[in-house]
């Protein structure tokens, strides 16, 4: 600003104007979004809360940076140049679950990782959200048969938005992302699983004869997951 | 001309080496096998240690490529791939049976350290019981896993119960010691650092990394299995590209591709050996350009620029492929024989679009070296650290980029050499820093030489007469190799040597296959190049080995 120009005083002036600037005919394009369309020319919106809320939830995502397998390359692919997730108000990976709200599971989930991902989940704080990235997260995907393959994302945690592909092309997720944020913005709620693995104590788990087995080498307390594989779809 | 072939005969050791060999081992040996690539001598199950010390100080054999193991009707069997450093395609298996009911065998980790690993996953998946390893426990598998998947007898459906209590609080009382000031941390497996899904059970003093163990196996999603219950013709070929996911899916395929015509003799046309060689060379430029930009993440403070930089060139790359095979990243391009189309019409946009980017590549590379290699911070976090001698390299069985930074000059495609690039003018980049800037400077140069390859190759395809395009020979619809035929084969792929091991039984399914990864041998090198240093040292070491899960874990 040039220092030759008065000090004003009266803020109601410096309103007017500005506004004048951004509604007047000189306005940039820069202001010409949709939101400003929709205030016209009044500062004021009239809205319910909730809708409010939802709305800045589904612009303003924290994704969780998780990768995985296969997929994960694409998703970094998404959110780099070129596709640039950021675009859509979700391009900033969150090393810690704890500052995320959105987790996209790019790839197999194996036995192993399984518990690990589900402590993951829990630790992000709600309201949270999951994209499930390619046929993996759907089914097991080309993996489907291996003995120590996961059938799916849903098995563990409950899944908004399954992106099919293998890997899905960065449009797919950035599809996928958009879709998601509708969703939210309509305050839709994820999916309930059917038939989780859960986390649960050793002691909890039903008596049988591979628990019996294995009482020598797990504590008592400790968490485990327990697969039946034999009725995985 | 086919390539493919006449070497297949020539890296058989001839006849009286092997007799040499034979003398050279006297009665540890109890019988003879004859494999495609190599001799087998079958050796007694408590004389593995001393037949591999034999061979690698009194016969040169000092590189022990994989350790295959897998259950017969009637007995278990692990076979060492034995091949030299200098001369690749010397190699000779030492197989040893073990007992049906009892599989006990000696371990040879004590020969090669390699062996360790491999010997764990031997355990772990098909159940072999190695004396006097130093820790023989599961290694891909969790520990509180029932049963060996890849033995005959297992269930697939039984129930299973994993325990999350490895992941002990690092602030838990037992994990710190009040008189030396250790303690123990967990990385990963859910951590930017690891590349994915790898966990590093760390152990401190102060600052400094006293030890450091690798768990892996979150990402083990049975590719082994996956290929045995694939017909040979068309059912393996997508899976490779999963192994090294880093867009590296045409130097998978070509490592299948290989073993498998070398299976099944088939020879390639030599117009679709200079596509495959096109390609495949793309793909590294394309991983290495990953490997640089995650290492410039882990290392220097700016943090998203060179990744910018180095995501662009590799979409550009991705581009070229996608208009070669028609996706980004699981290709599924080469066929057994060949390739399955030709290059994209209309020809000229292609190549002038390959020469576009392979135009300015020297200029991006002269980018990364102002932003990276003469940056004084990113010398200060990379030069002398992640020490990895060449004796240790070797030791470990580590190959491709890693061993090439140490000045191990190992390369398959000059050593061994396979599609058409012994026909091509390139060199092998050997850097002798052994820190972990020689091995990003080593990735650096050799994007420049693929750089070279792609040129040399979209010259001869240029002029190549219209009618002798053929992309692809005559081969079954079924393939059923001869029952008892074992091969071990191997490529360079982005990060080292990675073979296959295929034994066929007459049906069109193999019935063992073994991937050896040059990951998985890498990454156990992390402690030799971690210990003493400080953790941001043992994380610049973790980037500059650059693995890729996928393939660690299979
Ligand atoms: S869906 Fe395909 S690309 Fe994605 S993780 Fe699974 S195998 Fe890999």
């Amino acid at each position: 600003m040039s220092s030759d120009q008065p000090f004003i005083t009266d803020d109601s002036a410096v309103l007017t104007e500005t506004r004048d600037a951004r509604m007047g005919a000189e306005r940039g394009d820069r202001f010409n979004s949709r939101l400003r369309e929709a205030f016209g020319s009044s500062p004021f919106i009239l809205t319910k809360f909730d809708k409010f809320m939802n709305w800045c939830r589904g612009s303003s995502m924290f994704m969780l940076q998780f990768g995985i397998a296969c997929c994960s390359i694409e998703m970094m692919h998404t959110y780099a140049v070129k596709h640039d997730l950021d675009r859509f108000g979700s391009g900033v990976p969150r090393a810690s679950p704890r500052q995320a709200d959105v987790m996209i599971v790019p790839g197999t989930i194996v036995s192993k990782f399984a518990p690990r991902m589900k402590r993951v989940y829990d630790q992000m704080p709600e309201p949270k959200f999951v994209v499930g990235m390619g046929s993996c997260t759907i089914s097991g995907g080309p993996f489907q048969e291996g003995y120590n393959v996961v059938k799916g994302a849903e098995e563990v945690i409950p899944v908004d938005i399954h992106v099919p592909g293998c890997p899905p092309r960065p449009e797919a997720l950035v599809y996928g992302v958009a879709k998601l944020q509708e969703r939210i913005a309509n305050g839709e709620a994820s999916p309930v699983t059917v038939k989780p693995y859960e986390l649960e104590q050793f002691s909890d788990l039903e008596r049988d004869e591979l628990v019996d087995h294995l009482t020598d080498e797990i504590d008592e307390d400790d968490l485990v997951m327990r697969y039946n594989f034999a009725d995985s779809p | 001309m086919s390539l493919e072939k006449p070497e297949a005969d020539e890296a058989v050791v001839p006849a009286d080496d092997a007799e040499d060999i034979a003398a050279l081992l006297g009665e540890n040996v109890i019988g003879r096998e004859e494999h495609v690539n190599a001799p087998g001598f079958v050796v007694r199950p408590d004389a593995v240690q001393d037949t591999l010390s034999t061979l690698k100080d009194e016969a040169g054999y000092d590189h022990l490529s994989v350790v295959t193991a897998q259950e017969y009707e009637n007995r278990y069997e692990s076979i060492y791939h034995l091949k030299k450093y200098d001369d690749p395609t010397q190699e000779v298996s030492v197989v040893v049976p073990a007992d049906k009911e009892n599989p006990v065998s000696e371990s040879g980790a004590g020969v090669f350290t390699t062996a360790d690993w491999h010997e764990r996953e031997a355990y772990d998946l098909v159940g072999i019981d190695y004396e006097g390893h130093p820790d023989l426990k599961r290694i891909l598998l969790p520990e509180t896993w029932q049963g060996h998947p890849l033995s005959m007898d297992y269930d697939q459906d039984q129930p299973q119960v994993v325990s999350l209590s490895e992941h002990a609080n690092p602030l838990q009382d037992d994990y710190k010691d009040a008189e030396s000031d250790t303690m123990f941390v967990n990385i990963g497996p859910h951590h930017p650092a690891t590349h994915g899904v790898l966990h590093l059970k760390t152990t401190l003093d102060g600052e400094q990394v006293a030890d450091v163990e690798s768990d892996i196996g979150y990402l083990h999603r049975s590719e082994e299995q996956m290929a045995q219950n694939g017909t040979y013709r068309y059912q393996i070929m997508p899976y490779p590209d999963r192994w090294d996911y880093i867009s590296a899916g045409l130097l998978n395929e070509y490592a299948y591709a290989r073993a498998a015509e070398d299976l099944a003799d088939i020879d390639v046309p030599e117009y679709a050996q200079v596509i495959r060689t096109m390609g495949a060379e793309m793909c590294r430029i394309a991983a290495h350009m990953l490997a640089l930009a995650t290492f410039a993440l882990d290392v220097n403070g700016d943090f998203t620029a060179t990744f910018m930089y180095a995501i662009n060139d590799r979409e550009q790359v991705q581009n070229l492929l996608e208009d070669l095979t028609g996706q980004r990243m699981m290709f599924n391009y080469f066929r057994l024989g060949g390739v399955v189309w030709d290059l994209p019409e209309p020809r000229e946009e292609f190549f002038s679009k390959t020469r576009d980017f392979l135009d300015q590549l020297p200029e991006s590379v002269e980018e990364y070296h102002d932003l990276l290699t003469s940056n004084e911070i990113f010398q200060m976090r990379t030069v002398d650290t992640g020490i990895l001698p060449p004796e240790v390299a070797k030791d470990y069985g580590a190959t491709g980029p890693v061993a090439r930074g140490s000045g191990v000059d190992y390369d398959l495609r000059r050593d061994d050499p396979y599609g058409y690039y012994d026909e091509l003018d390139w060199d092998v980049v050997t850097e002798d820093g052994c820190d972990n800037y020689a091995r990003l400077l080593v990735r650096m140069r050799e994007v420049e030489e693929s750089a070279k390859i792609i040129e040399q190759c979209i010259d001869l395809l240029e002029d190549w007469p219209d009618e002798e395009r053929t992309i692809q020979a005559n081969v079954p619809r079924t393939l059923r190799p001869d029952d008892d035929t074992e091969i071990y084969r191997a490529v360079e792929a982005a990060k080292g040597e990675l073979g296959i091991y295929m034994r066929a039984d007459g049906t069109d399914k193999p019935a063992r296959f073994k991937i050896r990864s040059p990951c998985f041998s890498n990454l156990q090198t992390l402690p030799e190049m971690a210990q003493g240093e400080y953790i941001p040292d043992m994380i610049a070491a973790l980037g500059s080995l650059d693995i890729v899960l996928g393939e660690v874990d299979r």
